[in-house]
């Protein structure tokens, strides 16, 4: 099968994303790399947990102190969905439809812009409100370091979507492309899984411990 | 496209090889890369050993110290055994496996350009106002009060190199997983591609703490962050975690390529198949996995309490059975074998005792109340150098000599290859036996000089003239290697005439294309199965087809530059330099711009057609 070549929803194969040598090659070697990430992330967490509420002085505030739920909520909310309206635009990619997997990888990025936007309110607002800055203390550094890592790399796979969605906008779908779409939102699955840790470790942990 | 026949300009050489994804070339630019570092790490170690040769000696000063010695651990580590273990990773696992090239080129290639700017980074801190000073292991507690960029350097060119090493890991994994020829089965790959294979995924899982870890370290000491400052919370025990749960498995990152070439050599040259295959396999992963769970033995004496500490040593212990295991395969692969006293095998029968010697001593370590005594002393630094230098380094010269024919097709010579061995072996034992004495004596790692009448001033002294046996003994394979390459005679497919793998059922070095068809594999040792019912080669899995190879591309060395230019904005902005935020946003447009470039403009490879592999073989290029 050649990469570029022009499929009918006939023969456009099952799996396209590892139809290819090159496709099973990028499949394999992003689960690897989300493997690493994992670990990554897993640090972060420990040097979170390890720098939890540890403040210079009892002038500053601590974790239960600055939480709110219900905007984390709804950013989490916003998050989960972004990624089953991923999952949607690789079921329409699986069938060929090119236009489907196109509108769908939108709401997903739009979902994951608000997300973002939210974030970025929720440190304005802690920066201001609270004195809880990345400098303050051990406890604002490893926060916004656990938390920002993760907004980082929710940017970075917006602007990976949105790249891909352009780039392919006027040719549609080929073997290809394909996989780039297939990895580009298992990547977005990975952040949205993340999330739910950060969600469990920093926000609710964070109100009860 | 039989281009790889054709004589080329000096200029067009250079662009070949800084826009290269063929994985052979990159072993190259890894092995000289690497063999770059490894004389200025040796250079280091010379003026270590001759400062320390005499008491009270004002060789180099106190400060100098510090960072020859630092950089002496970071570069070997980081710049020389890395690379030079990358360097046969990629020379020789595509081609043991049956493959034509590595799974992602371009990211091969990426990941050699990011070694090397991240290498010279961190040796330009000698000419921009001091190298790092902190030890290689740069724990926070001393590397925050370190004053200027020093650390800067190690921080930021290790996160460079780093990734990498990261990416590479990767690479080889969905290599072997995905790219393994037909009939080659997990239990035929050869125990190099075997230790490879697990290595990457040690790689894999070791790398991103260390990234975390240096992160940490560059937000603490550029952007005003807390993580170890106990001032404001934090917690200086963090980097030690970090680092370690990165530094053990790294170790064994080293030693288990090491391992993998020595089996290769050992199986070779006793003209024998590999005693207990199954059991060297079995003991490679379960090294492993327990590489990860012992971070804690270098960590004794932080004061995690005893059910910690017993814990750890039981488990550090535990390493010691499945490396027996492999000890006494080897060994039991030479009995009864019709053996040949090659440069390569000599190193490999060099290895076993002075292995050994290290194994025994990390035992000793690994018992936790013992080690508040051996703790920080010249007893450690004779352990940890009879492991390294009597394990890898012994497998790196063991397989540039090996597998030299295979990547430049044309022999070292054995003679001189000999005499660099014995100066390199007895210097050896010279320089780091008597360290362990020193060590019990009370002789403290890492000072830069020592009082007369303590009974430091013989063992110093001997230590000093077996490093300079060393140092000839590399010389002279220098002198061996511009000798060689000068005279430059040509070898076929199977120089040492015992090859059992793949690699050495096809030209020396191989063309572009690595196989023309790929092989069947029908055994371990596929290329000695055919060998033993008469025949040439290997017989073909696949009839004469076109093959699709990758195109070579400059943006893996743009997108490493980028980092590089990067690395200096945020360094320079703790000085309240004006132009370091411009400096750090430029690097990083480069980086990027680079990245999306690849990311969309299509790269399908090309095709190197039927009739052109054809014509190779009237030219007598034959595979």
């Amino acid at each position: 099968m050649h990469a570029e070549e022009k499929f009918t929803d006939a023969t456009w194969p099952a799996s396209p994303e590892t139809a290819t040598l090159e496709g099973k090659n990028k499949f394999l070697g992003f689960w690897l790399f989300l493997g690493g990430e994992t670990v990554l992330f897993a640090s972060l967490f420990a040097t979170y947990l390890a720098l939890k509420d540890k403040v210079p002085d009892s002038s500053h505030k601590l974790a239960k102190d600055i939480f709110e739920l219900p905007l984390t909520f709804v950013a989490t909310m916003l998050l989960l969905t972004s990624s089953l309206t991923s999952v949607y635009a690789m079921y329409h990619m699986k069938n060929n439809h090119f236009q489907k997997m196109q509108a769908w990888l939108l709401i997903t990025v739009l979902l994951g812009a608000a997300f973002l936007g939210l974030e970025v309110y929720e440190f304005n607002h802690y920066v201001h409100e609270f004195k809880h800055t990345f400098t303050s203390s051990a406890f604002g550094s490893a926060f916004y370091t656990l938390v920002g890592f993760h907004g980082a790399h929710v940017a970075v796979g917006l602007a990976w979507i949105l790249t891909l969605m352009l780039r392919n906008a006027k040719r549609g779908l080929n073997l290809y492309n394909a996989p780039k779409f297939y990895v580009a939102s298992l990547y977005w699955h990975f952040i949205d899984v993340v999330w739910v840790f950060i969600f469990t470790v920093v926000y609710l942990m964070g109100m009860v411990g | 496209m039989s281009t790889y026949a054709q004589k080329k300009g000096f200029g067009a050489t250079v662009w070949d090889y800084l826009t290269t994804v063929d994985h052979k070339k990159i072993a190259i630019l890894y092995l000289i890369a690497g063999g770059l570092f490894f004389v200025v790490g040796g250079l280091e170690a010379m003026f270590i050993r001759i400062q320390l040769a005499v008491p009270d000696n004002d060789f180099i000063s106190a400060g100098l110290y510090n960072e020859i010695l630092t950089m002496h651990g970071t570069t070997m580590i980081f710049l020389a055994a890395m690379p030079l273990v990358f360097a046969f990773m990629n020379a020789v696992l595509p081609l043991q496996i049956g493959a034509r090239d590595v799974a992602f080129p371009f990211v091969n290639a990426l990941g050699f350009w990011l070694f090397f700017f991240g290498g010279v980074f961190l040796n330009l801190s000698w000419f921009l106002g001091g190298a790092p000073d902190a030890g290689w292991t740069s724990y926070a507690s001393l590397s925050l009060h370190s004053e200027g960029h020093n650390v800067d350097f190690y921080v930021l060119g290790l996160q460079i190199s780093g990734i990498g090493t990261l990416i590479g890991g990767i690479n080889f994994l969905a290599t072997i997983i995905n790219m393994r020829a037909p009939g080659m089965t997990y239990m035929r790959m050869p125990l190099f591609t075997w230790s490879s294979f697990v290595v990457s995924a040690l790689i894999l899982f070791a790398f991103p703490p260390l990234t975390v870890g240096l992160v940490l370290m560059m937000f603490d000491r550029m952007f005003g962050s807390n993580f170890f400052d106990a001032t404001a919370g934090g917690n200086t025990i963090i980097w030690e975690h970090l680092f370690w749960i990165f530094g053990h498995p790294e170790v064994y990152i080293l030693i288990l390529p090491a391992f993998g070439i020595f089996s290769e050599i050992f199986a070779t040259f006793s003209r024998k198949r590999l005693f207990g295959y199954s059991s060297m396999v079995f003991a490679t992963v379960l090294i492993g996995f327990l590489g990860f769970m012992v971070w804690a033995h270098h960590m004794f004496t932080v004061g995690m309490g005893p059910i910690a500490n017993a814990i750890f040593a039981v488990a550090t212990m535990a390493i010691a059975v499945p490396t027996g295991i492999k000890i006494f395969n080897w060994m039991f692969t030479m009995w009864g074998g019709s053996i040949k006293f090659t440069t390569p095998m000599l190193y490999a029968t060099a290895f076993i005792p002075s292995f050994v010697a290290g194994g025994v001593t990390g035992i000793m370590l690994a018992a936790a109340p013992a080690d508040y005594q051996y703790h920080d002393s010249y007893f450690v630094v004779a352990h940890f150098h009879y492991v390294i230098v009597g394990g890898v380094v012994f497998g790196l010269l063991a397989g540039t000599h090996f597998y030299w024919p295979k990547m430049f097709g044309t022999m070292l010579n054995e003679k001189l290859g000999k005499i660099s061995f014995w100066l390199f072996l007895i210097g050896f034992h010279l320089t780091f036996f008597i360290q362990h004495f020193l060590g019990l004596m009370g002789m403290p790692r890492r000072i830069f000089t020592y009082l007369p009448g303590q009974g430091f001033e013989t063992g110093n002294l001997i230590s000093t003239v077996g490093a300079f046996f060393m140092a000839v003994a590399v010389l002279i394979l220098l002198i061996n290697i511009i000798m060689t390459s000068i005279k430059n005679e040509r070898v076929g497919n199977d120089p040492w005439e015992d090859g059992r793998t793949l690699e050495w059922a096809i030209p020396s070095p191989p063309p572009f294309y690595n196989f023309k068809q790929l092989p069947l594999v029908r055994g371990l040792d596929a290329y000695w199965v055919e060998k033993m019912e008469g025949k040439n080669g290997m017989t073909p899995a696949e009839p004469l087809g076109d093959i699709h190879m990758p195109n070579s591309s400059i943006l893996p060395l743009v997108m490493s530059f980028g980092l590089f230019v990067a690395a200096f904005g945020a360094m320079y902005h703790v000085d309240d330099k004006s132009w370091a935020i411009p400096v750090l946003v430029i690097g990083l447009l480069i980086t990027f711009g680079a990245m999306f470039i690849r990311s969309v403009k299509d790269d399908h490879g090309f095709h190197i057609h039927k009739e052109d592999l054809l014509d190779d073989d009237d030219k007598g290029a034959k595979a």
